[in-house]
């Protein structure tokens, strides 16, 4: 085995660990959730191969968007799953001391700019920090996550119409999980790709398998490479399933049952898993060890979310104005 | 906390050096126009902080439809001076993303009734990520343009939107009356760090008045003015409506001997009362003056903050006068009527003295 082939192996396995991570999270927060010990949120339970293929790509001094349903992006960013659970129980110790929930969580040490629960308003703001970058001395670009549903919205085409004409360094990834809430994707819009809008813009495009890890993490690789290299935007499409409700608790009555159990079939985590087994890169100890590693931290998390305090009163009227 | 991208810098794109050091010109004043003030506060801003930036629809090439960023993308160049696709959503989005990360920039909108099409990005995000990030992040961006009623421009054209946007907590409300504030509230706006909606009256423009040359001259938010002294009659209004109160004011003085207090609000957000306060208790009578609609507006907020704190001291209930509740006519005639003018402040005048 060469050199090379080794660090493509170790970061589709640092890619497992991270979609482990995002899983074991996102269930335990439905379970609490479901336990009343935590408010309603948004998982991305399915969606996992594309937050960790396309951030793993990139450099720490890159920004993302994101939208509602982040902790995805958030924990593949490296945040803490400790102060992500504070802040959807609207803790003191969450990322915005309470004050955003899992809704608008916005991370400066980590490079998350915005999580807008407007659909869309990642879209909106996304220009605007491709265009700081750009008239920076940095090459970093800014990366903004959206859903097939945003791409609906009228923003979604006035920002790829922007980041065209002006050139900016903006990765739009398009997380095409088949359900705009709670209506299916497909009563919505007639284009079965979102990718086909990006090339009515100059904008460069591609849809790729969103739950085969291995497939994200080369695509996303070769779109920042081109938009830190052009300084020019590019769409990448990860086609995947949204494999929870829109909004926990959610009993999904209004889901197809086939098309889900053909989805589940294709369970991110459990493709690269096996795939890794039969090409003996990973062993089913291994493999136990990483689900326990991540198991333990998510536990140890939310017991520190459940522990913290929730804001003091006076926090009501701070952080209004400057 | 800094962003993990080093903040943006718009190093070596045009214009004079930061901290540029200029002559102190401090009791030098040159007469103005409305338009002027606000071109120059830009421009003295932009040559003083290389973060500032303007954008919008035809302020480039085209110089702004009202003129006001006359030669400023040739002083500046197109990388601080940018025309904008007719994207009022995308343009201001743009706007906060870039004030999120560090920039300063303004945002020019040809008139603020197309700010509407961006009433997401302004009240949804501009207004509430400072909050929502618990601090860490502030957006330091101005939305200005002009507003109220022209020259039959119809419906869409013709609004006022102090009360819409001063409803919402987390963005300052600016509406100056004269070209020495417009251009003092608006450096004001520019240096802040927090998100502004500049609302110029579009009938203003033309006016002149003495301006203050120095250019660390700036008026600052939440300090209403009294502009006229008297002690008959407060009446309170701001923007294009204090001139007109103003005008009354001198006539009725002349003509009648009643002296009216006219006081100028400046800023509806934040919101100075202790001026208004302290003449009502002088005076015990009240007329506030607005062109926008009468139903939730400036004058109802200022009749309430009245009744709740000096109560007492009224000897008349607070008179409000306002545009007429529709949308604005197109014909000449109607379009007059349905707009406030003199007549009608002098009549509210009358009407809180028991002089009818």
């Amino acid at each position: 085995m060469t050199a090379i082939e080794t660090v493509v192996d170790r970061s589709v396995t640092e890619a497992l660990e991270t979609m482990m991570l995002i899983r074991t999270f996102e269930e335990k927060s439905a379970a609490l959730r479901a336990a009343n010990l935590s408010p309603n949120m948004c998982t991305s339970v399915g969606q996992e191969a594309s937050a960790a293929g396309v951030i793993k790509n990139l450099r720490e001094d890159d920004l993302i968007l994101t939208n509602h349903r982040s902790a995805g992006h958030l924990l593949a960013r490296g945040a803490e799953p400790g102060r992500i659970f504070a802040e959807i129980m609207g803790k003191s110790t969450g990322y915005c001391k309470g004050k955003s929930g899992s809704l608008h969580i916005s991370v400066k040490e980590l490079g998350v700019v915005l999580t807008s629960t407007i659909v869309g308003g990642e879209l909106s703001l996304a220009p605007g920090v491709g265009l700081s970058l750009s008239m920076s001395k940095s090459d970093a670009i800014a990366v903004v996550f959206f859903g097939d549903g945003a791409a609906t919205e009228g923003i979604f085409h006035e920002s790829l119409n922007l980041a065209a004409v002006w050139n900016l360094p903006v990765l739009y990834v398009c997380e095409n999980n088949q359900w705009q809430a709670y209506v299916h994707r497909k009563e919505t819009m007639l284009a079965d790709h979102v990718s086909e809008f990006a090339r009515a813009y100059g904008v460069p495009s591609k849809t790729v398998d969103g739950n085969d890890v291995e497939v994200v993490l080369d695509a996303a690789r070769n779109a920042v490479d081109y938009v830190r290299t052009m300084r020019k935007p590019y769409l990448l499409e990860t086609y995947t399933y949204r494999v929870r409700g829109h909004m926990e608790p959610d009993d999904q009555a209004y889901v197809d049952k086939e098309e889900l159990a053909s989805w589940k079939r294709r369970d991110p985590i459990s493709l690269i898993q096996s795939r890794l087994q039969r090409d003996g890169e990973l062993t089913q100890d291994e493999i136990d060890v990483m689900w326990q590693r991540v198991q333990q931290r998510v536990e140890d998390a939310a017991q520190f979310a459940l522990d913290s305090p929730y804001p003091g009163f006076d926090e009501m009227t701070t952080d209004v104005y400057a | 906390m800094e962003w993990c991208a080093p903040p943006a810098r718009l190093w070596g794109m045009g214009g004079a050096p930061e901290a540029r050091t200029t002559p102190s010109r401090e009791n030098e004043m040159s007469e103005k126009s409305y338009r002027d003030a606000i071109r120059d506060a830009m421009m003295e801003e932009m040559d003083r902080d290389a973060n500032v930036l303007i954008m919008g629809e035809d302020i480039g090439v085209y110089e702004g439809t009202f003129r006001i960023t006359a030669g400023m993308l040739k002083k500046y160049g197109p990388k601080r001076v940018l025309d904008t696709p007719i994207a009022e959503a995308g343009m201001v989005g743009t706007a906060v993303g870039m004030a999120m990360l560090g920039l300063r920039p303004i945002v020019e909108m040809m008139t603020m009734n197309f700010a509407i099409v961006a009433a997401d990005q302004i009240l949804n995000h501009a207004a509430k990520v400072r909050y929502f990030s618990g601090g860490q992040v502030d957006v330091p961006m101005v939305v200005r343009g002009p507003q109220g009623a022209g020259v039959q421009l119809s419906a869409q054209h013709s609004q006022s939107f102090e009360s819409f946007y001063a409803h919402f907590p987390g963005i300052h409300v600016v509406a100056p009356a004269t070209p020495a504030d417009a251009k003092g509230l608006l450096k004001t706006a520019i240096r802040g760090n927090d998100p502004v909606i500049f609302l110029e009256s579009a009938a203003l423009y033309g006016m002149k008045g003495e301006v203050p040359d120095d250019p660390n001259f700036t008026v600052p938010f939440g300090q209403s003015r009294v502009a006229r002294e008297g002690k008959d009659v407060t009446i309170v209004s701001f923007s294009r409506m204090l001139q007109l109160s103003l005008a009354v004011a001198a006539k009725l003085a002349s003509d009648e001997g009643i002296e009216c207090e006219v006081i100028d609000l400046r800023t509806l957000r934040p919101l100075d009362m202790d001026p208004v306060y302290a003449s009502v208790t002088k005076t015990h009578r009240a007329v506030v003056v607005q062109e926008q609609w009468k139903p939730f507006g400036v004058a109802a907020e200022i009749a309430a903050n009245i009744t709740e704190t000096v109560f007492d001291e009224l000897d008349a209930p607070v008179a409000r006068v306002t545009g007429e509740d529709v949308p604005m006519p197109y014909a000449r005639n109607l379009e007059l009527l349905a707009t406030p003018h003199e007549p009608e402040i002098e009549r509210a005048v009358r009407k809180v003295l028991y002089k009818t």
